[in-house]
């Protein structure tokens, strides 16, 4: 009897533990959805009704009114240009650091210890120092106004190279001595032995950089000057209507196309994605 | 006979591994000539530029330490210093202890729909800040937004969210939360799952309950992994730049870091000395004194924190 009451109160005891662990996780996943969710009704809304007193939640004059006046004002462009440069930018950063990855971690020769502690090194350098400096090179390169900024000086990526060294190290080397007997040249080992076996790392990163890039705020918005080259970050940053205002349902049109292609991707690649960013964390 | 072969395969052989060196050097060069060009020339440059006086046309005039005697007087970028202590007090305590406390929670088997929690709590991470800090700035409207209204909904009086100083910084220490809460999580998760569960278990069979379990047994093994969180919000908070220009400035003009230079960080003091007011060799040199100030911590917190690794 008495050991009934006990085994009882010890359940009822973790039922209550469950439901307060519950209630911390709803409310923290309310908080993170929260912002998503007045994003896309405030992008549906007339002007009018986005500051309202009482405030409105949902309307009958919700349309995609928004979204036809952000096609007018170019978001399109934006888009591409977007896309143009984060994919761009993540493929040349790809072939780079498979390459030098594979460099590191398939061959011996002096100095290998060095440069690689050097380029570890390199990571603590924030951009903060490089972006003045940067700059007038970009000027004098006359790149300002160009994608070319945007794509070339981070081309290699010293976390990417890392990465792929750690990645490549796992291929035995029987695969690549076979590819030599063969009489394959060490670029074509790389592009018919290595590439298809780092297929999986390479999507890890390539997510990473494609993100990194398409949220890229402060140095696009340094280089590029005209509206018509912007990208969509930038562009959220700068629509004002007339004398100054700021419009936030347009803002909030546009904060969804931008938002919008990367929540589809991540979703469809999460586990790629999050064991990507792990990396670093575990293994460094 | 014999000999002439085997120095011919030795001859071959060397003249192999001399060509399989020079592919390694051609495999790696692309990054050290990147960085030679992108960032190891600016930075010089930039140190010579912080000992000169230049609005980026005309001829630099050389100033010696001018720059950085002026800096030593310059109350804001001390309050920006200042603000990026402020903000890392403010937020990365409460923020890497709630990771951890997720990423235990999320580690154990019972919870259902863990993977949907776990991904609504990362997504954050993946967007576009600027975007998400125009929507705080709308739901943190002093009149209108939707914090206010259910605040003053339920009895409390409407807060000054991004119009009081210390408000603006809470604010900020929020939408900062509120984006690198999922990331940190996920790397604790991943450390979690580096360590035995066997301990934790041994733990509570001998009469420790889940926080004694949670103090005793996994902080300290997450050790390495709470110093790297703890050292790249660091470094983050002094870098703070999107989450502060789409708060308080932006296109209606107002003034980025306010109110009264409250939010404003290192990293957003340089971009307005070199882009608002075309000061490049003071920004040089606040860049440099930047750069020390977060070697330093690095160094401080590993040198104080990671001693036993």
């Amino acid at each position: 009897m008495a050991v009934i009451t006990e085994s009882t109160l010890i359940k009822t005891k973790t039922v209550g533990k469950r439901l307060f662990v519950y209630l911390v996780l709803i409310s923290i996943s309310i908080f993170m959805v929260l912002p998503f969710f007045w994003m896309l009704i405030t992008s549906l809304k007339p002007m009018e009704e986005v500051f309202h007193i009482p405030m409105i939640i949902f309307s009958r004059n919700m349309s995609l009114n928004n979204f036809k006046a952000i096609i007018d004002k170019g978001v399109l462009i934006r888009l591409w240009n977007t896309f143009f440069i984060a994919f761009t930018a993540t493929a040349l950063r790809l072939f780079f650091c498979s390459l030098a990855g594979y460099g590191f971690a398939k061959f011996s020769f002096p100095g290998r210890n060095l440069l690689f502690s050097v380029l570890i090194a390199t990571m603590i350098v924030p951009f903060a120092i490089v972006v003045v400096p940067l700059y007038i090179m970009m000027r004098d390169f006359r790149w300002i106004d160009t994608f070319m900024p945007l794509i070339v000086p981070g081309a290699a990526s010293a976390f990417g190279i890392f990465f792929m060294r750690q990645y490549i190290r796992s291929i035995p080397d029987e695969l690549l001595d076979a590819a030599r007997i063969d009489g394959c040249s060490e670029f074509k080992i790389y592009t018919r032995v290595i590439l298809p076996v780092v297929t999986p790392g390479l999507t890890s990163l390539g997510l990473i950089f494609f993100m990194q890039v398409w949220n890229d705020f402060m140095w696009p918005l340094i280089i590029l000057k005209s509206p018509e080259n912007q990208t969509l970050p930038v562009m959220i940053t700068t629509l004002t209507g007339p004398a100054g205002m700021t419009i936030y349902n347009l803002q909030m049109a546009v904060s969804v196309v931008s938002i919008a292609p990367l929540i589809i991707i991540f979703l469809l690649f999460q586990r790629r994605f999050t064991s990507g960013i792990t990396f670093g964390a575990v293994k460094g | 006979m014999t000999t002439d072969t085997r120095a011919l395969t030795r001859i071959k052989r060397s003249w192999g591994g001399v060509k399989k060196k020079r592919w390694a050097y051609a495999f790696i060069s692309p990054f050290y000539i990147l960085f030679a060009i992108f960032s190891m020339y600016p930075i010089i440059f930039s140190i010579y530029l912080s000992f000169t006086e230049w609005k980026g046309l005309g001829p630099k005039v050389f100033v010696g330490l001018e720059n950085y005697r002026r800096l030593l007087g310059d109350s804001v970028f001390w309050q920006s210093i200042r603000n990026g202590v402020i903000l890392f007090f403010l937020y990365v305590p409460i923020m890497t202890l709630l990771a951890l406390v997720l990423a235990v929670i999320l580690n154990t088997k019972f919870i259902r729909f863990f993977q949907g929690f776990r991904t609504i709590i990362f997504i954050p991470y993946i967007t576009t800040m600027v975007a998400a800090g125009f929507v705080f700035r709308m739901m943190m409207n002093v009149r209108y937004g939707l914090f206010n209204m259910v605040l003053t909904s339920i009895g409390i009086s409407p807060v000054p969210w991004l119009e009081n100083v210390w408000w603006a910084r809470i604010s900020l220490s929020l939408l900062v939360t509120w984006a690198w809460l999922g990331y940190n999580m996920v790397i604790m998760l991943a450390g979690l799952q580096t360590i035995s569960k066997d301990l934790v278990e041994a733990a509570t069979i001998d009469g420790a309950n889940p926080v004694q379990a949670f103090f005793l047994i996994t902080v300290p093994l997450m050790k390495p992994i709470i110093l790297f969180s703890v050292i790249l919000s660091t470094i983050g908070s002094f870098g703070l730049f999107n989450e502060v220009y789409s708060l308080s400035g932006g296109a209606t003009g107002a003034a980025v870091g306010g109110p009264m230079n409250a939010t404003i960080t290192p990293l957003v003091y340089i971009f307005q000395q070199a882009f608002s007011h075309y000061k490049f060799s003071y920004a040089s040199a606040v860049s440099y004194v930047y750069f020390a100030i977060i070697f330093t911590l690095t160094l401080l917190q590993l040198r104080y924190f990671g001693r036993e690794e």
